[in-house]
């Protein structure tokens, strides 16, 4: 099998349905089967399961692109698109959980909620940065967005941040979680960070081919 | 409900805890007692042995209790864990027998004292008290104890005593949670002379009839019922009568968020959730959120404590 078929045949499948497991975990843990439950709080544990699967999966987004270069797998970027679209399908189904189910539609004190409180408001944000990555997703809008694209893209960065903030600032006294997604993170922008500084001392001689090809999508 | 809205639900009425397991989860427990049992080199039916007890309909709310697994399967005991579910599966390296608690500080019988010595005047009862926890859920508990005034009598407070203190055992062989320095343990909660003396405030040893669980704070915990949770401190070792107010420890962890009163208050919110409404614990997805009362609805005993003082500040 050539690398286009295995990605689509066997590695686009599996992260599918790996990226599908939690939500399926909840849904058996929610009529009882396979003799899984959520406890006495459903609620709260779907609140959580459903935020920390979206940052686990934003997480593994921005590894692809490291991966990609200090594993020498270029073609990892093509699980990317669906790594992230994952990651903002479980945001998006945290917030729905926290209006339908936490605050039963009470939309009054969900408005408070995000201007009163800096944890809501902080990941009502990431939720709102992500949208925009999301719709712009397709083959199609990233033809027409050209090189303002990855621009655009970056967002992804400050949406990640807060998606940890948000996380840190939830938590009522034991950080450590927090604290190790916020380590994960540094370590992800900050090899970014470096790899930029990098290659910008470098312009001035050459560009070594493989280190700043653009990315293929 | 079928019922009429004057009828109240006595705690006859209450299904009695077997009835609560259904065979599966009466083998389970049965399985785990027995895996304990051997650990510990205790009969396994320590865990579970029945108590004698009267039921106070006086001071029992009329409202539904939590069945005994959500009671004891979903619990805030950082000494064993942060996740609702660890005390449960954490608590057991925790030793109930012997177990003394040491009374100290401004009054006139002091000393070391065996469990049996605390327990053996005190006829328990049982008590459907409603549970508020600062997070924004709540159950109703049906607790068997004692008033903690009966208690503390016997040791003839002075004057001098003000407040009083309760200290939680400090021991991270048996309490893994300990081993972080997640809050400075040991963990410390107090009252105010009266609020200990109210005839609302217990002593617990017991739920559902039996022998408290470890995750439930055995052998020896309080139960201030209109007070958020956090106050009512689990596996008490020490009591000291003192003069000035006792620095809680949530208060000494984040004092913006947790007060020393810690009355169960709608209007006043945590810095980072409302604390207008509550989820009660035990309707799964269907579970409503309910108005929070002030006081945790025990406002008609206890609200002429707080007369005149500024609820919003002394949170």
């Amino acid at each position: 099998m050539n690398v286009d078929k295995r990605y689509r045949y066997v590695y686009k499948p599996l992260v599918f349905i790996g990226c599908l497991t939690p939500i399926a975990w909840l849904f058996a843990g929610g009529f009882g089967v396979l003799g899984q439950s959520l406890g006495p709080d459903p609620i709260k544990l779907t609140l959580h399961t459903l935020g920390k699967t979206s940052l686990n999966i934003l997480m593994l987004t921005l590894m692809v692109t490291p991966v990609r270069h200090l594993a020498g797998w270029p073609h990892i970027v093509r699980i990317r698109r669906m790594l992230g679209l994952f990651a903002f399908f479980y945001a998006l189904l945290h917030f729905t959980v926290y209006l339908v189910l936490d605050q039963e539609l009470d939309y009054v004190s969900v408005l408070k909620d995000i201007a009163k409180r800096p944890y809501i408001t902080v990941g009502f944000t990431a939720l709102l940065i992500l949208i925009p990555l999301a719709v712009t997703s397709t083959n199609r809008m990233m033809r027409r967005l050209g090189r303002r694209w990855q621009t655009l893209h970056r967002l992804v960065y400050v949406a990640a941040i807060l998606s940890v903030w948000h996380y840190y600032w939830q938590v009522k006294r034991d950080v450590r979680e927090p604290l190790v997604y916020a380590g994960i993170l540094a370590v992800l922008l900050g090899y970014r960070y470096l790899r930029r500084a990098r290659s910008r001392r470098a312009v001035p001689t050459s560009r070594s081919g493989s280190a700043t090809a653009p990315e293929r999508i | 409900m079928a019922r009429t809205p004057s009828t109240r639900i006595l705690p006859s009425d209450i299904t009695p805890p077997e009835v609560f397991f259904n065979r599966r989860q009466a083998i389970a427990a049965a399985i785990a007692a027995g895996v304990v049992g051997l650990a510990h080199e205790e009969p396994a039916s320590a865990a579970s042995s029945a108590l004698k007890y009267t039921r106070n309909t006086r001071y029992s709310v009329d409202e539904a209790p939590n069945s005994y697994e959500d009671i004891t399967t979903y619990n805030n005991f950082y000494e064993f864990g942060t996740d609702k579910s660890d005390p449960v599966q954490n608590a057991g390296s925790l030793r109930t027998r012997p177990w003394s608690v040491v009374v100290d500080g401004e009054a006139e019988v002091k000393g070391t004292f065996t469990l049996e010595d605390i327990l053996k005047p005190h006829p328990l009862e049982e008590r459907i008290y409603r549970f508020r926890c600062v997070e924004a859920w709540s159950m109703v508990v049906p607790w068997l104890g004692f008033p903690l005034g009966d208690l503390l009598k016997r040791f003839k407070p002075t004057s001098n005593a003000k407040y009083v203190q309760f200290t939680t055992l400090h021991d991270p062989r048996q309490m893994p949670g300990q081993r972080y320095p997640i809050l400075d343990w040991p963990y410390v909660e107090g009252l105010r002379m009266d609020e200990a003396m109210h005839p609302l405030t217990l002593m617990v040893t017991g739920v559902y009839g039996k022998v408290l669980p470890n995750q439930n704070g055995a052998p020896l915990r309080l139960i201030v019922p209109w007070k958020y949770g956090f106050k009512s401190i689990k596996s008490i070792v020490k009591i000291s009568f003192v003069q000035r107010q006792p620095r809680n420890t949530w208060n000494v962890a984040t004092p913006h968020e947790y007060g020393f009163y810690a009355n169960v208050n709608p209007a006043v919110d945590h810095p980072r959730w409302s604390q207008a409404k509550e989820r009660r614990i035990g309707n799964g997805f269907f579970a409503k959120r309910i108005d929070t009362l002030p006081f945790n609805g025990y406002a008609d005993q206890v609200a002429s404590l707080y007369k005149g003082m500024d609820l919003r500040r002394y949170f």
